[in-house]
């Protein structure tokens, strides 16, 4: 009997310190390159200030965190891995009594995959799946519709009226550098629209704001006019370097319309608060216009002042619409299959979340 | 009149009444007061509950030409910062906003009288080009993108830099933006791939498009729209500054395009019937 | 193989930094920061390409005597004048090659290039942007016109939000009692803004983004090779 009085004092005892135990871990930050360490801890309700502090190349302990929370955690970054990392936690009690000191160490580890990222990846990995199988059903030979984009079919009329007036034709390649893909979305149209203008021998003038693009849009030009039989008529210096300030381009660009008074002017690319004061001015001039970028927010400037607005997504098919390369328009059917793939999970989305199941849109949401 | 000519006729008309609607609330200032909007106040609440002593990144990533919209606002936020004793980091992703920084540090310095320190409560590191793939290269480290600031100094020996090796280390990234690269790319990289909080001015025009990103996931966390917002922040501050001074011609130009839209209306209504009523005779 | 290089190495690279955002292990994350070093060096270099090709097409156009060469001829005395006096006496507090220049700057107020960058370069380019205003009330005179429902809708939020942003709005309607909070015209600006405005410009922006996500697939496969110059 006094057995069992002995245990149930000592479960007693064990409940009771548990219950008030106090923690202080150091884990490997999950799915990271192994620079980081999460550290936790559960303090009792008499501490209340804190001091996280982890040793110097003297070892000599350095505060680095205090921010205080009964239990919390903390992400210590910038740290190499495989190497053991010590930190100690001191607990201040409210009354200043006996402070608490606890230890803790970890090694950080490189992962081999970053499980935050795992639904971008499905994701990434099902709507790519979808544009290759489009792309190989086309290659195939088999029939794929595109709806008609009018501002991609009026690049003709255009260029008709220019060659017809004897003016040139502007073409602005938005505001961004090389590294952002609306760039790269307005050199492809860049390359039919020089085509074209190479073939009825329409003067074709691109003021670049970045070097690079400048780059990039002279060897699209002179190629385009290469294929087009004339590569005499390819004039370097109507491909040119304006400035890299924004409302500095603005105004060389403007100066271009009111000076030169090209017949059409083509603005596509990416663009931010310029967009109205450069197609205004073309609308001054009397210039057909035609306007598209993957920016909502600029898209109703273009749409008040533009004759033609190519919406978002339209910038990316104008390449594949124009060449009708089977393989490109493949793509696009990609993109719609990624599009309907979006309205289902949202729609499902919605149905989780009024079902009270969290963990769907988290998955989505994902983590680093 | 051929009808371009009448286009460039009304135009100019309305750019002349235009200017006399701007001008005039300048001269004679109407004393209207604003009223502060939720996103404005997300964006104060952050600076304000961040604690004191913190290192904190304000991204210049304008020029001049938005200078009017952007530097209140940059002005009003590094009050409000160096107010609760916060250390801030200044980068330009676009080459002139290194100096739009260094006109904002001397005009609120006088605000402290000129008390707070070079290389302790603020660094200028100045530009560096590359735009979004810069500010991951911040995110792994900052002393490789930057190993110098403005004047030379190097990173190491710039006393408030000590144990910021990253742009992980910093409590809150600001980004006053006009245009590319900026608080897009920030939102990108700082939010998405560190989970820094990201706070942002725009220019008016811009800002319903970073509307989407103030969400439940906070990858923005409140947004200054515009001059409203900077004359929103003073207000939130406690005094009204040049934001607060020029929204009046904002509001009188308002006003203006209001009528100017009735105006267009009334015109377009004139035309249809002067249309319909030939129609008529003509059958 | 002038075509086919640019094509492996953008199939390579692009392959590479995908693969690296999913696989923190080395080697992979630093193949992402070598690969964003580079690029980062490129562009350096590729600013001075911009300004070998602004000198050329300016100085061919005064030497040719093209139309309005008297344009590019200022420009390139603008130019030449912020490089030699940011060479000279530098900016700020970063020195030039005749150093601080401080009896300039005492006579000026500021160093040169300050000077200049503060009282003609600052004026210029906000009056750029000024233009803006004038702009959107032309275009809002013209884009604004009842002929149907929906232009008659996008006219009637667009005279809410318009007003909403003015600090007319709190006075206009604060007559309005406070349980119908959602009729103040700034409530309800915001309401507009966050909820049908939002929605439009998160569908375009997916949109968008599936058309990135396309794009960068063609380019790096090598489908889409039209911004290398050519075809197929």
């Amino acid at each position: 009997m006094k057995f069992v009085k002995l245990i149930a004092v000592c479960l007693l005892l064990w409940i009771s310190v548990a219950g008030e135990a106090q923690e202080f871990e150091a884990i490997d930050f999950p799915w990271d390159n192994g620079s980081a360490l999460l550290l936790r801890w559960k303090l009792d309700p008499s501490r209340d200030s804190l001091s996280l502090q982890k040793p110097d190349s003297l070892g000599i302990y350095r505060e680095f965190f205090n921010e205080f929370s009964q239990s919390g955690e903390c992400k210590d970054g910038d740290l190499v891995s495989d190497t053991q990392y010590k930190y100690r936690l001191i607990a201040y009690a409210a009354d200043r009594t006996d402070s608490l000191v606890l230890e803790a160490s970890a090694k950080p580890r490189q992962q081999w995959f970053a499980m935050g990222k795992l639904s971008f990846l499905i994701l990434l990995i099902v709507i790519c799946a979808a544009i290759l199988y489009f792309i190989w059903s086309a290659r195939r030979g088999k029939d794929l519709f595109i709806r008609r984009i009018s501002g991609l079919d009026s690049m003709e009329e255009a260029i008709g009226r220019a060659t017809e007036k004897g003016k040139p034709i502007l073409f602005v390649p938005g505001i961004s550098d090389l590294d952002d893909i609306q760039t790269i979305a307005a050199l492809n149209i860049l390359n039919h629209l020089a085509f074209k203008s190479a073939e009825y021998n329409t003067d074709l003038i691109v003021p670049c704001r970045f070097s690079m693009v400048l780059s990039a849009a002279r060897e699209t030009v002179k190629e385009a006019y290469l294929r087009a039989g004339k590569p005499d008529q390819y004039r370097e210096e109507n491909i040119f370097y304006v400035t890299d300030d924004q409302f500095g381009y603005v105004a060389g660009v403007d100066g271009i319309m009111v000076r030169e008074q090209p017949a059409a002017n083509f603005f596509l690319g990416a663009f931010w608060a310029e967009s109205l004061i450069l197609t205004e001015t073309g609308f001054g001039t009397g210039a057909i216009q035609t306007a598209g970028t993957g920016q909502p927010h600029q898209i109703p400037f273009f749409v008040v002042s533009c004759d033609y607005t190519l919406i978002g997504e339209e910038l990316f098919a104008a390449s594949a619409y124009l060449s009708r390369d089977p393989h490109q328009l493949g793509s696009l059917k990609g993109h719609d299959f990624g599009k309907l793939l979006v309205i289902l999970l949202i729609l499902l989305g919605i149905v989780m979340e009024i079902a009270g199941l969290a963990w769907f849109k988290q998955f989505f949401v994902g983590g680093n | 009149m051929t009808s371009i000519n009448r286009t460039v006729l009304e135009r100019r008309i309305v750019f002349l009444v235009l200017a006399i609607a701007v001008a005039l609330p300048l001269v004679f200032p109407l004393g209207l007061k604003t009223q502060v909007t939720p996103l404005t106040e997300k964006a104060y609440d952050l600076v304000e509950s961040t604690p004191a002593g913190s290192v904190v990144l304000l991204s210049f990533d304008y020029d001049p030409s938005t200078v009017t919209e952007l530097q209140p606002m940059a002005q009003a936020v590094i009050e409000h910062a160096w107010k609760k004793g916060h250390r801030i980091i200044a980068t330009a992703m676009w080459p002139q906003g290194s100096q739009m920084a260094d006109m904002a540090f001397a005009d609120v310095q006088g605000k402290f009288d000129n008390s707070k320190v070079y290389g302790l409560d603020y660094v200028n590191l100045g530009y560096k080009v590359g735009g979004m793939v810069t500010m991951q290269a911040m995110g792994r480290s900052m002393e490789a993108v930057y190993p110098k600031d403005m004047s030379g100094l190097d990173y190491k020996d710039i006393p408030m830099l000590t144990g910021i090796k990253s742009l992980q280390n910093v409590k809150y990234v600001f980004s006053f933006s006009a245009g590319d690269p900026g608080l897009t790319h920030w939102i990108m990289v700082a939010k998405d791939k560190y989970d820094i909080p990201v706070a942002g001015g725009t220019t008016a025009v811009s800002a319903p498009g970073f509307l989407p990103f103030v969400n439940d996931q906070m990858q923005l966390h409140g947004l200054l729209g515009g001059l409203k917002a900077a004359a929103e922040y003073e207000f939130l501050l406690g005094y009204e500054g040049a934001a607060s001074l020029n929204m009046n011609p904002q509001s009188v130009a308002h006003v203006l395009i209001l009528i100017l839209i009735a105006i267009g209306n009334v015109k377009a209504w004139r035309k249809r019937k002067s249309v319909q009523q030939e129609a008529s005779k003509n059958a | 193989m002038k075509r086919n290089i640019p094509l492996i190495l953008a199939f390579i690279s692009g392959m590479l930094v995908i693969i690296s955002e999913f696989i923190p292990h080395y080697p992979f994350g630093l193949i992402e920061e070598t690969l964003t070093g580079w690029f980062m060096i490129v562009s350096s270099f590729a600013i001075l390409l911009g300004q070998i090709s602004l000198i050329s097409a300016n100085i061919n156009r005064v030497v040719e005597k093209s139309q309005n060469w008297q344009y590019y001829l200022a420009g390139l005395i603008s130019f030449a004048v912020m490089v030699t006096v940011g060479l000279l006496w530098g900016m700020e507090n970063t020195p030039g090659i005749l150093g601080q220049g401080a009896s300039i700057a005492a006579k000026l107020g500021s160093k040169p290039f300050d000077y200049i960058f503060e009282y003609a370069y600052m004026p210029l380019a906000s009056t750029m942007f000024a233009l803006l205003a004038f702009y959107i009330a032309s275009a809002a005179y013209r884009a604004f016109i009842i002929r149907n429902f929906e232009s008659n809708l996008l006219m009637i939020t667009a005279v809410i939000v318009i007003l909403g942003r003015t600090s007319f709005a709190t006075a206009l309607t604060s007559w309005i009692p406070k349980s119908l909070t959602l009729l103040h015209l700034p409530e309800l600006t915001d309401f507009i803004m966050q909820y049908p405005n939002t929605a439009a410009q998160r569908a375009i922006m997916i949109s968008a983004a599936l058309g990135v996500i396309g794009s960068s697939l063609r380019i790096i496969l090598g489908i889409e090779r039209s911004y290398l110059g050519g075809g197929k």
